[in-house]
This record gives structure tokens, C-alpha cells and sequence, in this order.
């Protein structure tokens, strides 16, 4: 027998946790728990990622915003209008500012709208200019109308602000994109006159379109005239028909006129019993009230010039 | 606070930031980039409840981020990053109460340092993951603004998100800590 001689014991056995338990006391979550939720990230990004549009998340996608759907929509509503709140509260010097600020916006817009019509025309005028370019196949020197002669003078001329520095010379054709305008009379460095067509001292070669007719076009006189030109054709027996185009003739060299250029169509047809020929009144395409751009025939290459083909 | 109501509390809190960051804050958003309530919810829950916890909840609230109506991009990836978040935040919080003998309430400056950390990590981490799986096929560049207008932004929602979080989480007496897990002596001198 032996007596236990180990002294006896003074406290408790030391009560050691396994590290697991210590880490699930404080609560801290257990390396496997973190595993998983690693790898179920992982994998729920790979499925959402590879199966594209037919991806498993999808359905589950929809359940969720069916519920949360409704109640985004209800905050939305409710609170809208509490988080606008910070933008209806401004101060006057700040209102009248931005008045002040819209007032000078609708003034610009004001003005571009109000040139927009008078852009469109200078717009069409220049294309219309391309066009008979194009059409004709003559290179024109653009020119702006800047006056008009008097009627008391009883000539119908206009003046253009090109002159022979921009190499016009007397005797070239002038038209815009409607038809033949007329031809240059004299001209300075910078203005050149022209004489209109309905002048009642100008006469043009013309030719109807459709059946080759030569004839003689003469302006009667007066803007606002009612019958502004007259056709004569040379065979008296041709009779000119209503809606004809009379082009210009042309002349020896291009000047005065080149040929090809619409003049009008004939608007009414007259016979003159006794001569015994024909006299037909043309419509001109050109309105001469309101001229504005015009072009010249020039040779080609000059600076500035509007070839064949410009515009296009 | 006992189990069901702390994930009663849980689910109220992250639904009603879910539905907020997506509704309301996107009209006081600058450059598009809107605070991350959820995440904040998450931080400040990491913050007085346990890091288990807390993780859990940063999966649930993530998925549901990644779930909900505005969200396109690849399921997974805020669970992934919130998760990250409520794990790092819980464990450092929860590090930090012990050593400090557990007080209820975490110092003012701490949460917001909290948040800010935990809205680097969970922002950086989404973007990461994006970079990986090239979701929005973003440059470096762009991403790291994102990411810092983002980390900045949540710093000032934290100002007034995390307190909140952290009283919904610490309401009852219970749900202290200090008082679901008692700190017995654990090692006693032999």
C-alpha cells in the first residue's frame, strides 16, 4: 500500500478548447462555413457566367424583382417627392437668373428662326446655281443683284457686285437656277450692268425645245408686264404650242448668249392675221422682281467660279 | 437580441437599404455613383454581432444585391464582395471588442473607419471579380475612380447609415456580444 503522496489537487483541470470550439465561442464562423460560402460565389458566377442567356440565375432573377419590384416602385413614389424637395427650394436671384438665361436663349433662337426662311433660299438659290451648271455644262462666275435700275429710265437693267476683276467682260450671259437673266452691258472693277431679257430693247435668239424652231425672243418692257416676252419663230408656218420651252439659240463665240439656256414656255399663241404668222407669248423662268443671285458664264477655271458638276 | 428577431432585424435592414440605394439615391447620385447602403448595413452589423454573422449576412445581402431588379451583371459577385466585407469588418471588430473589454456601442470614429474600410474592400473585391470575369470590360483606369468616388461617397453615408445600422443591431440588451457569448476565464494559471 502506498499512500497517495502527490499533493492534492489545487485547482480544476485546465479545461483547454480545441481551437475550433474557442473560434465557435466568439462566434467566429468555421473555416469550412467560409469555404462554402467562397465556393458558392464561385460557382454561382461561373453558372451565371457560362450558361449565357439561359442561365439558371435568370428565373430566380425574376421571382425576386417580381417582389421587389412592386416595393422599389412604392418607395420611389413615396419618397419622389421628398427627394425632390431640394430642387423646388431656390432662391429668386437664382429664378431670375436662369429667366434671364432662358430670355437670351429664346431671343438667339428667335433670330436664327426668323433668317431660317432667307437661309433656305440663299440655300436653294446656290443649289439651283450648281444645278444649271451642271445642266448647261458652262462654268458660272456667282454674282449678287445690288440694284435695280430706275423705270423711269424705261431700261430694264440690273447691277451685280462682280465686275471685270473678277473677269467679266461686256456681252457674257448672265442666269441664275431658273433660266436666262440676261447679258452684261458694261461693266467697272467691281459692278458689272446687266440688260434683262424682258428689256424692251433686247432680243435673244431662242429656239423651241421640242422641234428645234429658231426664233427670235423679244422683251416687251416692265417687270411687272403681262406679257414680258415674245416669241417670233422664223418659219412662219410652225406653229409654237402652249407649255413649249424655248432654250437660247446661241450665239457666234458665246456672246451675247450661249446657247442652251431655258428661257420660258410658251404661255399663249397668237396669230397675226395679217402677216400671217405666228406670235407667241413665253412665261420666263426666271422671276425678275425678286433676283438675287445670279451667275455669268465665264471660261472655266477662274477663282471662284462655279464649275459643272459643283455641288453634287 | 435572439436569433429569429436578429435576422428579422437582418432582412428589414438590408430589404429597406436595397430598396433605398436603388430608388432614392440614384437622384443624389454623383457621377452616377449612388452609396452602397447595403454594404454599409453589413458593416455596421458586422460591427456588434459576431463575424459569423456577419458573414452570412454579407452572402445574403450580396446575393439579393445581385438579384434585384437593376442588377445585370454576373450573379455572385456582390455576394462574394459583401461577403469579404462582413467577415474582414466582423473578425477586426470583433478582435478589437475583445481587447478592449467589450463596450456595446463602437467609438463614432471607429465606425466610420470601419466604413470606410469596409467600402474599399467591398467595392474593390466587386471590381476585382469583374476585371477577372471582364463583366463590363472596363478599364483599370475608370475602375479605380469608380472605386474611390465610391469609398468617398459611403464615408459620408456612413456618417448617419452606420449609427443606425448599429442601433438596429443593438436595441435589445441582449444582443450584446459581451453577453451571447460570456467571456469566461480561459486560461487559468496552473
Amino acid at each position: 500500500m502506498s499512500l497517495d503522496t502527490r499533493p492534492p489537487r489545487q485547482h480544476p483541470v485546465r479545461q483547454v478548447a480545441t481551437p475550433r470550439e474557442r473560434q465557435a465561442e466568439r462566434g467566429m464562423p468555421s473555416r469550412s462555413l467560409l469555404l462554402a460560402l467562397v465556393l458558392a460565389c464561385i460557382a454561382l458566377m461561373v453558372v451565371d457566367r457560362t450558361s449565357g442567356d439561359e442561365s439558371p440565375v435568370a428565373p430566380v432573377r425574376r421571382v425576386v424583382g417580381e417582389v421587389l419590384g412592386p416595393a422599389q416602385a412604392g418607395v420611389s413614389a413615396v419618397l419622389g417627392p421628398v427627394v425632390a424637395l431640394p430642387g423646388n427650394l431656390r432662391t429668386n436671384d437664382a429664378l431670375r437668373e436662369e429667366n434671364a438665361d432662358l430670355q437670351a436663349r429664346v431671343d438667339a433662337l428667335e433670330q436664327e428662326a426668323r433668317k431660317a426662311g432667307y437661309d433656305d433660299n440663299r440655300m436653294q438659290e446656290w443649289a439651283g446655281l450648281g444645278q444649271m451648271s451642271t445642266g448647261t455644262g458652262y462654268a458660272l462666275a456667282p454674282a449678287r443683284v445690288i440694284s435695280y435700275g430706275a423705270a423711269q429710265s424705261f431700261s430694264n437693267t440690273v447691277t451685280i457686285d462682280a465686275g471685270s476683276d473678277s473677269g467679266l467682260r461686256p456681252d457674257m450671259t448672265v442666269l441664275n437656277g431658273d433660266g436666262l437673266v440676261g447679258r452684261i452691258l458694261e461693266v467697272t472693277s467691281h459692278t458689272a450692268t446687266v440688260l434683262l431679257v424682258v428689256d424692251a430693247s433686247s432680243t435673244v435668239g431662242g429656239r423651241v425645245g421640242d422641234n428645234m424652231e429658231n426664233g427670235m425672243v423679244e422683251g416687251q418692257g416692265g417687270f411687272a408686264a403681262d406679257e414680258p416676252l415674245e416669241l417670233r419663230l422664223l418659219d412662219d408656218t410652225v406653229l409654237p404650242e402652249k407649255g413649249q420651252t424655248v432654250v437660247t439659240w446661241g450665239s457666234e463665240g458665246g456672246a451675247p448668249y450661249v446657247s442652251g439656256v431655258p428661257i420660258g414656255e410658251v404661255d399663249k399663241v397668237f396669230e397675226d392675221l395679217r402677216l400671217g404668222t405666228y406670235r407667241a407669248v413665253l412665261e420666263p423662268f426666271v422671276d425678275f422682281t425678286s433676283l438675287d443671285l445670279v451667275g455669268v458664264v465665264v471660261p472655266s477655271g477662274g477663282d471662284g467660279v462655279i464649275e459643272p458638276g459643283a455641288f453634287q | 437580441m435572439s436569433g429569429t428577431q436578429r435576422l428579422v432585424a437582418a432582412l428589414v435592414t438590408v430589404v429597406a437599404a436595397l430598396l433605398l440605394q436603388v430608388t432614392v439615391f440614384p437622384h443624389l447620385a454623383w457621377n452616377g455613383v449612388v452609396p452602397d447602403l447595403v454594404l454599409l448595413a453589413v458593416v455596421g452589423a458586422a460591427l456588434v454581432t459576431d463575424p459569423r454573422f456577419a458573414t452570412l449576412l454579407g452572402f445574403g445581402a450580396g446575393l439579393l444585391l445581385d438579384l434585384a431588379p437593376p442588377a445585370d451583371h454576373t450573379a455572385g459577385r456582390w455576394a462574394l464582395a459583401l461577403m469579404v466585407v462582413g467577415y474582414v469588418v466582423g473578425r477586426l471588430a470583433h478582435d478589437h471588442s475583445s481587447a478592449q473589454a467589450g463596450s456595446a456601442r463602437p467609438a463614432y470614429p471607429l465606425m466610420l473607419a470601419a466604413g470606410a474600410g469596409g467600402a474599399f474592400v467591398g467595392t474593390s473585391v466587386f471590381a476585382l471579380s469583374g476585371l477577372l470575369l471582364r463583366d463590363p470590360a472596363v478599364d483599370v483606369g475608370e475602375l479605380l475612380e469608380v472605386v474611390l468616388a465610391a469609398v468617398a461617397y459611403d464615408v459620408l453615408a456612413a456618417l448617419v447609415v452606420l449609427p443606425a445600422a448599429v442601433w438596429v443591431f443593438t436595441r435589445e440588451p441582449g444582443a450584446r456580444p459581451a453577453q451571447v457569448t460570456p467571456r469566461t476565464p480561459r486560461r487559468t494559471p496552473v
